[in-house]
Formats: structure tokens, sequence, C-alpha cells
């Protein structure tokens, strides 16, 4: 696949600056004894400041995977294998471990899966929020003194919607939903210009996650920052996003404007998604996605996702498809618009 | 009309013992409901977590008992159960666990969590006989027995692993099982399969199901009845249909409201209030007056009573009082008698 190249996206080279993120031909490979797991495998798609990008795909499609590469956080056994993510003109995956850590929080912060783990159990909610400012604050702004600190932990809780009396508050003492709310006030202390949020509600109730979901929402909008929202619910993505990228298997396998998306599904996988929702519709009878996504080790030949596509031919199992672009910002995988994307 | 299980202003607290400085946690809160045998219904508990469901599905499930209020079993008093309906009430409730991995030990193959109920309560007299029940069991949940059986926990998928914790209930016979979130841990995706193989077992084999759950639109799709469950009191309860559709309780209707819709067209509202402790003392009155958007003052003084909105259906707010009538003895067997009969199911 090498349409990531300028000429597959004109868009790309002409206004580069615009982007407030670009990730180009991503690869992040893990190594095992019994073979190499391409968890995500040749990915590229753009970030406009203020806009808000999900992620979606079943568990194991390489998406959580994804955001931890954004933000330099693979682990062994994984590595990043190829591929470029730029912020700005510099290119995260050349950088150092000492040039990410003063991007990290100032210029790129995560709001992680299950804040209830993220957060140090035997630290006062103040003090953890003054270690991520004391650790990652722009050498060029100074440190603050305890005052200051004191005032910016108080602006900040309230503006996650907390009482300022959290500060002093440990982590046990505090519902899911606050945690969660502790874990956002850490993320935005630095005002970041992209919010990477791996699926910030996955443990929490609808009515808190909603509130969640709204506050992070007007957080961003304060911030004018990119949010990359990685998660498995459509109903969330429909709800929050402005843009989405499907993933099946390591790839991307389609991008469009949530509307567009929702409306004119084109990959197989996406229309399969969207039909296995649940709905208020009662006299629509909902639908799993037969059959269950391939082991990464042992992907088929071809499209990965050829054993369970209803609309499945033979050059399915010959070629993977590549990414073709179909318009601005929309784009799928699939060898069925092969035709329709030259033209 | 014979009630398999009937709990009596059930209620159930934690802590708060003699010694304790804190008051006790009242988890369910003066609940009534009843377990119909001939009519078998699937009835969902909803609510948010801390609301008080799994509590409930604790006390049917028998591993806690009521810390004021009665139970029965078949009609009798579940504390003074003799030994032999101790042991049938043990096969005759089964249940379904959240996390479809924590329900196994990882160093036995799945054929164990299928063989062990069937040796323990001797269902089956020869091993010829043993295999054909896993075999059917599992082609009721629509697993292949050649995928699943000689393999261990790790190689089956989440889905893979629920559907044969639905068979091994299954395969018990049992007349309730208790399913509580048994898709919160599994993908999408998967989800309506699961929901599938529990509905048949209902409609197939007439096994009454209690379904608890926080996700509304899976109840829709598969229940008859529904609680919904606010600090351990009972809200509103009735038809699903009814509850979910046109929700009266104004708890009720803020988490529907708050469900993300998979439509772009069809966005949350502003954002809810969150809880305001200090602004209202809900020690005596309602205990949702805290974040209700129609708060009277009558709602802090007294705890609102159950009120008869139509048939099948009541709701615990005072904003019916005047077109309702207060239900003197509040029984959820009254309410959702006949259900199945109205369904023509």
């Amino acid at each position: 696949m090498v349409t990531t190249e300028q000429d597959a996206r004109p868009d790309v080279a002409s206004n580069a600056d615009d982007y407030a993120l670009r990730v180009e031909g991503l690869k992040v490979y893990y190594g095992t004894p019994r073979g190499l797991v391409k968890a995500v495998d040749d990915v590229s798609f753009n970030l406009r400041p203020g806009e808000r990008f999900a992620l979606v795909g079943e568990s194991g499609s390489g998406k959580s995977t994804l955001a931890m590469a954004i933000m330099r956080l693979t682990r062994e056994p994984g590595h990043i294998a190829g591929g470029h993510i730029y912020l700005g003109d510099r290119d995260l995956v050349e950088m150092e471990e000492k040039e990410i850590r003063s991007i990290r929080l100032s210029e790129m912060a995560l709001v992680p899966q299950g804040a209830m783990n993220s957060l140090n159990p035997v630290m006062r909610v103040g003090d953890q929020i003054i270690d991520g400012i004391m650790d990652h604050v722009p050498p060029g702004e100074g440190t603050p003194n305890r005052t200051q600190l004191n005032t910016r932990i108080h602006d900040l809780l309230v503006r996650v919607g907390l009482d300022p009396t959290v500060s002093r508050l440990h982590p046990h003492e505090l519902s899911g939903g606050m945690k969660q709310r502790v874990a956002m006030a850490i993320a935005i202390s630095l005002n970041p210009h992209i919010i990477v949020a791996d699926e910030p509600t996955s443990a929490l109730d609808v009515v808190v996650q909603r509130q969640i979901m709204q506050t992070l929402g007007r957080l961003q909008e304060g911030l004018d920052a990119a949010v990359l929202l990685v998660g498995h619910d459509m109903g969330l993505v429909a709800q929050f996003a402005d843009t989405i990228g499907v993933m099946y298997a390591g790839k991307l396998v389609e991008v469009g404007s949530v509307p567009d998306v929702f409306k004119d599904p084109k990959h197989p996988y996406t229309k399969l998604l969207i039909q296995s929702l649940p709905s208020f519709d009662i006299s629509r009878q909902f639908v799993g996605i037969p059959g269950m996504q391939p082991a990464l080790l042992n992907l088929p030949p071809g499209c990965a996702f050829n054993p369970r596509c209803p609309s499945v031919h033979e050059r399915c199992f010959r070629e993977v498809p590549e990414y073709l672009n179909l318009d601005v910002g929309r784009g799928v995988a699939c060898h069925l618009f092969d035709e329709e994307a030259a033209n | 009309m014979s009630d398999f299980m009937r709990l009596e202003h059930v209620t159930r607290t934690f802590g708060g013992g003699a010694l304790s400085t804190k008051p006790p946690i009242v988890a369910v809160d003066d609940v009534s409901l009843s377990i119909d045998e001939d009519e078998p219904k699937i009835t969902t508990i909803a609510g948010e977590s801390g609301s008080g469901k799994t509590t409930l599905a604790r006390l049917l499930m028998g591993t806690i008992t009521p810390s004021f209020g009665s139970m029965y079993y078949r009609g009798k008093d579940f504390t003074k159960l003799s030994r032999k309906d101790s042991w049938n009430f043990k096969q005759e409730v089964q249940s379904i666990y959240q996390d479809p991995f924590g329900s196994y030990n990882p160093f036995y193959k799945v054929d164990h969590v299928l063989e062990t109920p069937i040796n323990r309560f001797k269902l089956a007299t020869s091993r010829q006989a043993k295999n054909t029940m896993i075999e059917d069991a599992l082609a009721m949940v629509g697993l292949q027995p050649g995928d699943t059986l000689g393999r261990f926990p790790h190689q089956l998928s989440g889905g893979q692993r629920q559907r044969v914790m639905v068979a091994r209930a299954l395969l018990i016979k049992p007349r309730l099982i208790l399913a509580d979130e048994p898709v919160s841990m599994v993908d999408a995706s998967l989800r309506a399969t699961i929901l599938d193989s529990i509905r048949r077992l209902n409609r197939e084999i007439g096994i009454s199901v209690v379904y608890i759950t926080h996700d509304l639109t899976t109840a829709l799709q598969i229940s008859d009845n529904i609680l919904v469950m606010y600090r351990g009191s009972v809200v509103e309860s009735g038809a699903v249909e009814r509850v979910i559709l046109e929700p009266k309780h104004p708890y009720t209707q803020l988490l529907i409201e708050s469900i993300p819709q998979p439509d772009p067209d069809n966005k949350w509202g502003d954002e809810p209030p969150t809880a305001r402790f200090e602004d209202f003392d809900t020690m005596f009155g309602c205990k949702f007056a805290d974040r209700c958007p129609h708060v009277m003052e009558m709602c802090a003084d007294e705890h609102p009573p159950q009120f008869h909105l139509e048939q099948h259906r009541q709701a615990q707010c005072y904003l019916y009082r005047d077109e309702a009538k207060v239900m003197e003895d509040p029984d959820l067997a009254t309410i959702f008698q006949d259900r199945r009969a109205e369904l023509n199911v």
C-alpha cells in the first residue's frame, strides 16, 4: 500500500501546516516467539486542529496500539517498525526519549483507559496534578511557585467540573466518574493541542459517560485542541466525533465524516458494524457479525476481512486491497471500490 | 399462578454494625417482586453502578440473605429451607456472570465446566448420555462441539466463552437464569448472538431469565418487563416497551436521553447536572431529588410511594400524584401478570 504518498492525497502536500498531526504509513509490530504480529500495519490519517477524530474497531484491531504509538508509549515487545508521525514538521518517530517527554502533556496529552488504575493511590489528587506540571512544563515557561500551582489546580478542577476541595482527597475517595475527571484535569494541565482519549468511558454508566464526554468536548473547544478518540462504541462516536476511522486487523479500512459514514458506509465491515448496533427501533432485528476477527499471527491471504465478508469475490483472496481515496477525507480499502476510485 | 420466587419488602444493608461509626449502606431498599413459573419471562433489572441491581441478583441467587423483609422459594420461607429444598434451589437457579474469562479455571479444558454440573447433579447415567447432553446444549447456543470441546479457555473468543457459560447454565435445566451483565465485556458485534441465545432459552425451553444490565437498548431487544433501580429503590417498572419508549420517572428519562444513539442527527442535549449532595438532604425524601429537574418541596420531605400509572406500569414519583393511585401493597407480580398472554408469545 503506497497510497499514503503525496500523489494519492493531494491535500497533504499542499498545506501540511494546516494539520495538527499527520500519521503516515505507521507500522507497529510485536515480536513474539511465534512470529511477528502486525498490530498496526501501514496506517495513515491526518488530524486538523480542533477536529474530533474517532478510531473504532473490535478488540484486537490495533486501535489502542495505534494511540499508544502516537504518544510514543509503545512497550516491548512492540516497536514502531516504520512510518512517520508528524507533529507540525517534527517527526515523533525519530525523536529521542528526552524530547518526547517535553512534548507529552505540553503538546500532546493522553486520557488513559480506566482512569481508576492510572492514578497513584497513595498521592493526593492535587499532588498528582502538580507532578505532571512540574515534570513536563516547557523549559521556556519557568517553574511555577506553590501559590501559582494552587491557583492552577483550583482552576483545572473547576474546568473539569469537580469541586476544588477534591485536590486534598486520595483517589479511593472518588467515584469512577470523578477519577476520570481528575485524569482529564491532568491531561489539560499544560494546554495541549492534541488530546488522545483511549476509551475514556469504558467502565462508566451511560449518564456519567455522557457527562464525561460532554466535559471533554467543552475542554477541547476551550483549548481548540484536536481529539483522537479511541473506542468501540459507535453510539458514542456518533454523538462526539466529527470524523471516523474504522480499523480492522491492524489496517484502517474506512475513513470519512461521521454523517457520511453512518448514512453511506462503504466497507462491508463498516456496514455490518452499523447494522449490529442495538437501537430503540423494535421492528429492526439486530444481528451480529458472523465469524470472528482473524488472529493477527495468521491472517488469511488477500483481504483480512474475506472470511466474514458478505460481498467477497475471487480477487479478495488474492490481493490485499489498497486504501483508495474517494473524496477529500473519505476513503476505503476494499476491492468493491477499485473501479470507482480509478475513474 | 404459582410463584417460583417471591421477595416481600426486602431490604439489604451492608456495614453499620454495632461497632461501626458509619451508617449502614442500604443497597436494596424495600423491594417486592415475584418470579412466576407458569409464564416464564425475561425481566430486566436496570440501573447505574451502585444502584443495587447486583445486590438484588445476589439475593435472588441465595448467596446473601435479606436484612429485613422476607423471601420465599416455591412458597417456603427461604431462611428455613430443608436440605433437599436447598439442593433443588441450587439446581433450579443458575447464573451467568459478567466476565467470561473469570468463570473458568485456565488450567482445565472447556469440557470441565460442562462436565462438572452433570456429575454433581447426576444428570447423566452413561458417558454417552453425558456427551449427547453437552453437544445438545452447545448446539442450542449456536456453537459447534468440534470448535469448542477439548480446548482451553484462552483458545476461545470472549463471545464463545460466554456462550459456553450459557450452555452450562442450560445443561442443568434450571427454572431461572440470572444473567449479570452477560455482554458488557464482549464486543458489540458479538452481543447480538449471545443475547439471542439467552432469548431462545426463554422462548423455546421456558426458562425465566433475570437480565441485569445498565444497557437499556439490549434490555428493550430481549426482555418483557423492566425494573429501573436508583440507589436501592425500584423507581419505575412495567412492560419494557412502555417504560423505555415513554419513560415517566425523571431518572428513567435521564437514563434514556443519555444513551449514545448511533445516529449523528440525534445528539445529546445539554450536559446533565451531577449530584449536589450538599443542597439536598435525600435521607428522608426522594433519592433522586438532588438531580431531578422537576424537584418540588414535597420531594425532600418524604419518600414517594409507588404510583400505579396504568396497567403493568408504576413509578415512584410525586409528579403523578394527581393522575395515579398510590399502590397500597406494591407488588410487581400484579403489575406483570398476564403480560405474556397479552404479547401472544
